[in-house]
């Protein structure tokens, strides 16, 4: 994976992320220009004025006001106000309004308490906490299309190279849409507090150069191979509770509460960001989540030593 | 004719024994908890603000510690939600209700020439079930056990969003107080709003025409129908709320098709207005300092009364802008960019017309001043951020950021703190009969002035580097970690500050110089009597014949009604 990179919101490389950046360059030569001019007006004023006066005793001329001086400070602003209003609404309509091509890629993300689960409706690919997307570039545009839903609280949507955050709300379809133009992993999290664990839902999108994507796709979407010496660990999953919650393509396991694991090896983090997905980690996360995330849901499943390491035999294989 | 209506001096109040004598701490306990004296009652929601000012506090103060590097244990996830969850709830309707209420109650019927407001025991009944709201939220600490064992407090954010607030999510009882305390307190706030509207309505010395009301007057009348229009819909949504949780009603329970959006929608309703009840009294301050101060007329009073109407107008309408990011469509996100955007335009206004009071003037740095000054830099800055989050696609990567919480802390702080510290110094003489320490108000003032800016500056640059709020801890490689600890090193020399002042209250209060009557030259009524001003304020209730009467008095060759 390459080095994690901030957030920034003023570094974007994906088409409404970049927009949202030229409209805030506007907004923000606006606003430094009358925080320079008021605030220097207000320096010199203060200055001036507050010098020690020669004769304190005799009160300064009464000023009552002027009504064409408040005039005018009235409707110059209000004329700011009309111009920045309609550059705001081009921008709202130009971003929400996107036509969506018929081949565009298509992903719902739905928010859990604390994970993000990642559908790929038409590929048939489920997933978590990780986005893999193709690059766009000019000649073949390639925007992904998001369905964002919750299923417990609200949540929200927020990788900040990539778009403005969009809430997942619970019995509400929000769409957001993001079109890179830069190979390479972008980080975000959720943005809207969910619960205890809000801080320990973070999220990955890796923008794929076209072919190493279509070559993601085909691996995500080929069923585990069938394990030949971890029989035992699958048999063990497929007995315990882990398929309350869990899914493994190819096994009785098709619980929908839990991150779909069928290729759980191929995620670089487990918890959403909690802890690095390890051989080690992996272990003492199934031992006790807790230990890595307070509160996450998934229980501690009270397995022995001999149970964990035939588990995790068979847990690797899920690449 | 004009002195007739204006007896040149006041009349100084007759000393009158008060019929309850007996000294004592308890006879003194007695007096307080039994009074329906607004001046009483005013000082006890001050002082009720400014301790759980204190509180609320720590408890930030926690958080910043938490915050100060990626990765610390020092507070666990489920105390630092229940930190936040306090401080925001307590800041809002524990400190800025209160504070602002208590100056109101204070201030209005002796700036209008009343001996009392119009319902004195509606009054009391307000700050006791203001102060019982409180202490039943901090109740929640040990009563809030539910299902859970012993002792816990409410996580869900002081704006509560549901569905995490229904019980299938915070099971337990926490939520239940928070949700009671909020309810209970807003009664005690619209009681008092109303009683300030009948008060100013109906009690207003002759000749204190409409046009005469000081600006403070004006801010208070503005923010109490504001609260009459926002807060029965947070009360009802309260209410729903706790129907939910006790009653298996629907109407935030998305499980059962109820709607998340809408406790948004009632919430905010409330949410924003509020931060104007808050802010507006804030420019009454100011509006009546910086004359003073500047030894000159306000400029523009007719202009200023306007500006303050319109904000409290335009503000009703704003709401959603808190809901840019829930998915509301072009539309709507367009009307509430251009509601809000409207908004800078009275403020600005005020802006404008305090820096012509000041151009020409004569410059007196005392306390209140300096703090009016800062006010006016951090202010404008505020301003200019709520302009920046207007912009609904810029709010898109904003909202909810750091960014958002480092502009209202710019407002609440910044803005209303400061212009309180003003108000404090400026009317203590008045309450107290002694001046504030100007040598401590000194350090106070730069210590809270550098650290505020050292904190909440610093503030905005994480959230543009992409950090959510609410967050207990973040990782390591996000670039976050030197911001936070910058933002978490302006502290102390808040806390420093603020310790600093109450050294300085408590000081001044047994040793302090005595203030007079009108200690700062003022104009308005409240100057005209003692300090403190006996239970009936006014021997005699003045006439007035300008929004000046002090100026009146000391200037009857050239007094202010020709010119109004």
């Amino acid at each position: 994976m390459t080095p994690i990179q901030t957030p920034n919101i003023f570094a974007p490389v994906s088409t409404p992320a970049l927009a949202i950046r030229d409209l805030s360059f506007i907004v923000l030569a606006i606003t430094g220009a009358i925080f320079l001019i008021v605030a220097g007006f207000a320096v010199y004023t203060l200055i001036r004025f507050g010098r020690r006066p020669t004769n304190p005793e005799v009160e300064p001329a009464q000023v009552y006001g002027s009504t064409q001086i408040e005039l005018a400070w009235t409707v110059v602003p209000l004329l700011i106000v009309v111009v920045l209003f309609l550059v705001t609404a081009r921008y709202v309509y130009g971003i929400e309004r996107r036509h969506q091509p018929p081949d565009a890629l298509e992903i719902t993300v739905v928010g859990n308490q604390w994970w993000w689960e990642i559908r790929y409706p038409k590929l048939g690919i489920v997933t978590a906490n990780e986005i893999h997307v193709p690059v766009s570039d000019a000649a073949n545009p390639a925007p992904t299309f998001i369905t964002v839903k919750s299923v417990d609280v609200a949540h929200s949507f927020w990788v900040p190279q990539l778009a403005g955050k969009m809430d997942a709300i619970p019995n509400k379809t929000n769409r957001v849409w993001i079109e890179p133009r830069q190979v390479g992993t972008y980080v975000g999290q959720c943005a809207e507090y969910c619960g205890l664990q809000h801080a320990l839902m973070l999220l990955v999108v890796v923008v794929h150069p076209k072919e190493e994507f279509r070559a993601w796709v085909t691996a995500q979407q080929t069923a585990p191979a069938e394990p030949t010496v971890a029989r035992g660990g699958r048999d063990l999953f497929s007995s315990l509770a882990c398929v309350n919650c869990h899914s493994i393509r190819g096994t009785p396991g098709n619980g929908v509460f839990g991150p779909d694991l069928t290729h759980l090896m191929s995620r670089s983090t487990l918890g959403a960001g909690a802890v690095r997905n390890t051989r080690d980690n992996l272990r003492a996360w199934v031992k006790d989540p807790g230990a890595f995330k307070v509160g996450a849901l998934m229980p501690a499943m009270k397995l022995d030593d001999a149970q964990l390491d035939q588990l995790l035999a068979y847990l690797v294989t899920l690449r | 004719m004009a002195t007739t209506l204006m007896p040149a001096p006041f009349p100084t109040p007759v000393e009158v024994v008060e019929a309850s004598s007996p000294s004592g701490f308890a006879a003194t306990l007695h007096d307080w908890v039994v009074t329906v004296d607004h001046k009483r009652l005013g000082i006890m929601y001050v002082v009720t603000g400014l301790i759980f000012l204190v509180i609320g506090g720590i408890e930030a103060s926690l958080m910043r510690l938490q915050l100060a590097w990626p990765g610390l244990t020092l507070v666990p996830a489920e105390t630092f939600n229940r930190l936040f969850t306090l401080h925001g709830t307590t800041m809002v309707f524990l400190v800025g209700i209160p504070i602002v209420f208590g100056f109101g109650n204070y201030l209005v019927p002796l700036m209008i020439g009343a001996r009392d407001l119009a319902f004195p025991r509606l009054n009391a009944f307000g700050f006791w079930v203001l102060l019982f709201g409180g202490v039943l939220l901090y109740f929640s600490f040990i009563g809030g056990d539910g299902l859970y064992g012993a002792g816990s407090a409410p996580a869900v954010g002081w704006f509560a969003y549901a569905p995490l607030s229904e019980r299938a999510f915070t099971p337990g009882n926490a939520t239940d107080y928070w949700n009671l305390s909020v309810l209970i307190t807003g009664f005690g706030t619209i009681a008092t709003a109303i009683n300030l509207i009948a008060t100013i309505a109906t009690m207003r010395a002759p000749g204190m025409t409409l046009g005469r009301l000081p600006m403070f007057v004006w801010t208070m009348l503005t923010v109490s129908a504001m609260t009459l229009l926002i807060l029965p819909p947070l009360s009802a949504a309260q209410i729903m709320l706790l129907l939910d949780r006790f009653f298996g009603a629907h109407y935030f329970d998305t499980q059962a098709g109820g709607s998340a959006i809408i406790w948004q929608h009632f919430f905010w309703f409330f949410g924003h207005p509020e931060v104007y009840v808050l802010m507006v009294p804030g420019f009454g301050f100011v509006s009546e300092i910086i004359p003073v101060f500047s030894r000159k007329v306000i400029f523009g009073y007719a202009t200023l009364v306007a500006a303050t109407v319109s904000i409290g107008a335009v503000a009703m309408s704003t709401w959603a802008h808190h809901m840019f990011t829930v998915g509301m469509g072009g539309t709507l996100n367009s009307f509430f960019a251009a509601s809000t955007m409207l908004v800078a335009v009275p403020t600005g206004v005020k802006i404008f017309n305090w820096l012509a009071t000041l151009y020409g003037g004569k410059l007196r740095f005392r306390m209140p001043m300096l703090f009016c000054c800062a006010f006016l830099f951090q202010f404008l800055c505020a301003g200019l951020t709520g302009i920046m989050l207007s912009v609904a696609p810029f709010d898109w990567q904003l909202s909810d950021s750091y960014f958002v919480v480092a502009h209202f802390h710019f407002v609440l702080i910044g803005g209303l703190v400061f212009t309180i510290f003003a108000a404090l110094y400026y009317w203590f003489p008045k309450a107290t009969g002694r001046m504030l320490s100007e040598r401590l108000g000194k350090w106070h003032f730069w210590l809270f002035t550098v650290g505020f800016n050292v904190t909440f500056v610093t503030m905005h640059l994480p959230g543009v580097l992409g950090m959510p709020r609410r967050i207990y801890t973040y990782p390591a490689d996000r670039g976050w970690d030197i911001l936070n600890l910058v933002t978490t090193l302006g502290v102390p020399l808040q806390a420093l500050g603020v310790l600093i002042f109450v050294v300085n209250v408590v000081y001044s209060l047994r040793h302090g110089e005595p203030a007079g009557n009108n200690p700062w030259e003022a104009w308005t009524l409240e100057w005209a009597t003692t300090s403190p001003p006996p239970a009936y304020n006014f021997a005699t209730v003045p006439a007035v014949t300008s929004r000046r009467p002090l100026w009146d008095l000391h200037h009857p060759d050239d007094p202010d009604g020709p010119h109004e």
